[in-house]
């Protein structure tokens, strides 16, 4: 224990990626899915939604709801990209209206 | 109670619809499966892999009812993006479709079909013609929820409910407007899916 004999995997020269880095744009921002008001979705549902899918308390589910209804609209969930697509593909499933965006806030 | 749906012990829902009910709902969700179209691969049913391979539509549909069920991903509806921005968006909303809406496509059609090999299964059982009781388990419970939502979302769709002003106006229409048969069907079929969701909240 504690003595390494075998040799230590060689590290890789890295020389290239310095670049790569500002290639990408805004990488730690992260995204959002929004749920948007919507007359004809009983606030009831929409709430057993937020907590069937996203496994939110009562009230939690509750308060995003209130949110939509009042504000026009609630983030229900950040993530990835990929995970807010599902997210939204999901909500809509369901019959809410969301959309992703990137949070700029 | 008619028209109430009361939770089964053990799980699952149970309601008393009378043979009118039964045909209104049953029309609506054969409306709804005729609109929702048929899957991709029923155009092409000897391929099996017809319906594994094929993409989505990448433009919105141009029926409202459609846009409402299968919206734009991307986007802020209240926002006025400038034109590159506005253009950006379309492109990621037209590849959302291209890979989901087949998809969303065919999770709403099973929750209709659901709801009218049900409602044949009652009727089937009941010659009598005075209604029935209608029994769904769980699962059942949960695609039933899934389709009323939707025909109350094409019906408010039609009926162009925009915002709450809308549906107090809609509510005080007079009997011999045209448009209060589809109101009626609209509010009953809230009050079904409101008793519905309460028998599923955990």
């Amino acid at each position: 224990m504690g003595t390494v004999t075998s040799p230590a995997p060689a590290e890789i020269e890295r020389t290239e990626p310095a670049e790569e880095v500002f290639a990408v744009p805004e990488p730690d921002v992260p995204w959002v899915t929004i749920v948007h008001n919507d007359p004809v979705n009983l606030m009831s549902y929409v709430t057993y939604v937020f907590q069937a899918y996203f496994g939110y308390s009562k009230d939690k589910a509750t308060k995003l709801m209130l949110d939509v209804h009042h504000k026009g609209r609630a983030v229900v969930s950040s993530g990835s990209r990929e995970e807010m697509e599902r997210d939204v593909q999901a909500m809509h499933g369901y019959g809410l209206w969301a959309t992703l965006q990137q949070d700029r806030k | 109670m008619p028209g109430t749906f009361e939770p089964l012990p053990g799980g699952g829902a149970a309601v008393a619809l009378d043979d009118v009910e039964i045909s209104i709902i049953r029309s609506l969700a054969v409306q709804l499966l005729e609109l929702i179209g048929p899957g991709p691969a029923e155009d092409a049913p000897d391929d099996p892999l017809a319906g594994l391979f094929s993409e989505g539509p990448s433009e919105p549909p141009s029926d409202p009812v459609l846009m409402r069920l299968f919206p734009d991903a991307y986007g802020d509806p209240e926002g006025t993006p400038q034109a590159a921005e506005a253009e950006e968006q379309r492109a990621h909303s037209a590849e959302f479709r291209r890979y989901t809406e087949n998809d969303l496509r065919a999770g709403k059609r099973d929750n209709a079909l659901v709801v009218v090999r049900s409602l044949d299964a009652l009727s089937s059982g009941s010659a009598g013609g005075d209604g029935a009781v209608l029994k769904l388990s769980a699962g059942e419970s949960r695609q039933w929820l899934g389709a009323l939502n939707d025909l109350r979302l094409a019906i408010g769709s039609r009926l162009e409910i925009a915002d709450e002003d809308d549906s107090d106006l809609l509510f005080r229409l007079p009997d011999e407007d045209p448009r209060k048969p589809m109101v009626m069907a609209y509010l009953w079929l809230g009050g079904l899916q409101e008793t519905l969701v309460a028998t599923l909240m955990p």
